[in-house]
């Protein structure tokens, strides 16, 4: 087995690499095309804006190297919301591996408000807007359940911006509004969430994932 | 649904040791960070923070290699802070494992900071850690482990940080603090409505019913403590077996 972790200056990358060592796998951190063709798994991590990591991975190439992979790829956080289409966050076109968008939760919540008063907002709508608020403060940080596989597991997210449903959804997530917690197509598999920092339920993912 | 509340174990670290100052005035020895935080990652905490403490720069030197560990170690997030007064200082502990890092005292003295790291390494890390204190109208911030009053009020302070680009607020009560009298609630209610970040309450846990009211009569998302767990007052399985009855806890 090699596992590489696509290194290209976007990610957390001391933590996965730190989360498959306590699972007992070595990974190599590289951007070198020959590299991550070669692995036999692919790690693509990422936090910060979209739009960063999205001009560091065109800088080096990945952008078209990615999807074109055939072995199991895992998208961890922005690198699974950079594989889908087009993204509100920098206004850009993802790689367009996973058939969804990616919308600021916000934004989700404020057309939910329309979508269930079918109205301009009105003054007690506003006050609705503001109690989803409070309950439902942005970045969606800390634990949450997500249906997956058949069964509800609890994982740890940090995020503002979310994937829809769509045919590719592998996993739920609802905040307040259902998403994409998890995708999955073909070789291609993202998490919205972080397993490298979810426990025993994260280290299960990812074992999970280097058995396919 | 919301998410889960946060129980956060909180350890003090100086010259690579853990440490709790009641009212951050005297100190105890609690022992080993990272075997501590492997303890609690393994009793279910839901999130760790690490604050350094350390008053040199010989001291502060050994804080790293314990970010390092306590990343190899534990499989949960954590929280570092302590002396970040610039986005290197910062850049180093992420690149350490740290997955937040928290400033203080050198956000009030240039809130520009904030708005930097938060451009560097994203909101989502960026967490503005605030001490503040009841005077006789509100709450005034408090700097340097509580001793400056800054004359700042504290409802307006947390709204000018989410301005500026915190991801998540960590606010203690210096009244509260090291007292076990409870939660400040009548802040952390006012808090919620002003800004729309998580909230972590600290300062005051003395009892599992502070936990509780904080969590049921507040929507703040996070409770931390640090000798009630230090001194196994509360042992967290137990807190949590508790909570669990009245408020959504992992287990």
């Amino acid at each position: 087995m090699k596992i590489a972790v696509i290194d290209y200056g976007a990610g957390n990358l001391f933590s996965v690499q730190q989360a498959f060592k306590r699972l007992g796998s070595e990974v190599i951190l590289t951007d070198n095309e020959q590299e991550i063709r070669s692995a036999t798994h692919v790690i693509f991590p990422g936090v910060g804006h979209a739009k960063s990591a999205m001009t560091q991975l065109q800088e080096k190439g990945l952008d078209d190297v990615i999807p074109t992979l055939t072995q199991p790829v895992l998208g961890i956080c922005l690198g699974m919301q950079l594989m889908c289409g087009w993204n509100e966050e920098g206004d850009l076109a993802g790689l367009g591996i996973f058939q969804t968008q990616i919308r600021s939760i916000e934004s989700q919540f404020a057309n939910s408000q329309i979508r269930k008063f079918a109205k301009l907002r009105t003054a007690s709508n506003n006050k609705g807007f503001r109690e989803k608020k409070i309950h439902y403060p942005i970045p969606h940080m800390g634990w949450n359940d997500v249906q997956i596989n058949g069964k509800s597991e609890v994982f740890y997210f940090v995020h503002s911006y979310a994937a829809e449903i769509c045919k590719d959804t592998w996993g739920i997530a609802s905040y307040p509004d259902p998403f994409s917690a998890a995708l999955k197509k073909d070789n291609f598999y993202g998490v919205q969430f972080h397993p490298e920092k979810s426990g025993k339920a994260g280290e299960d993912l990812l074992t999970q994932f280097l058995a396919v | 649904m919301p998410v889960y509340k946060r129980i956060i174990p909180c350890l003090d670290v100086q010259n690579g040791r853990t440490v709790k100052g009641i009212n951050f005035e005297s100190i105890r020895d609690a022992g080993d960070p990272v075997q501590l935080a492997r303890f609690y990652a393994d009793q279910g905490a839901d999130e760790l923070v690490f604050l350094d403490i350390s008053a040199t720069n010989e001291e502060r030197s050994t804080f790293i290699p314990i970010v390092e560990a306590v990343a190899a170690q534990v499989n949960i997030p954590f929280t570092v802070g302590g002396g970040i007064s610039s986005v290197e200082s910062a850049r180093a502990l992420l690149r350490s494992g740290a997955d937040k890092i928290s400033v203080n005292s050198s956000a009030v003295k240039r809130p520009e900071l904030i708005t930097e790291l938060a451009e560097e390494f994203g909101k989502q890390c960026v967490v503005v850690a605030i001490d503040i204190r009841k005077v006789e109208e509100g709450w005034t911030v408090h700097t340097h482990g509580g001793k400056n009053d800054t004359g700042m009020n504290g409802l307006e302070w947390i709204q000018q940080v989410v301005s500026l680009g915190a991801g998540e607020l960590l606010i203690t009560s210096m009244d509260g603090d090291g007292t076990k009298n409870g939660f400040a609630l009548d802040f952390y209610k006012k808090a919620q409505q002003l800004v729309s970040v998580p909230i972590i309450a600290s300062g005051g846990a003395g009892t599992i019913a502070h936990f509780e009211e904080l969590f049921t009569q507040t929507n703040i998302t996070g409770g931390l403590a640090a000798s009630i767990f230090h001194f196994g007052e509360i042992p967290i399985p137990e807190l949590k077996k508790e909570l669990s009855k009245t408020t959504r806890i992992r287990n």
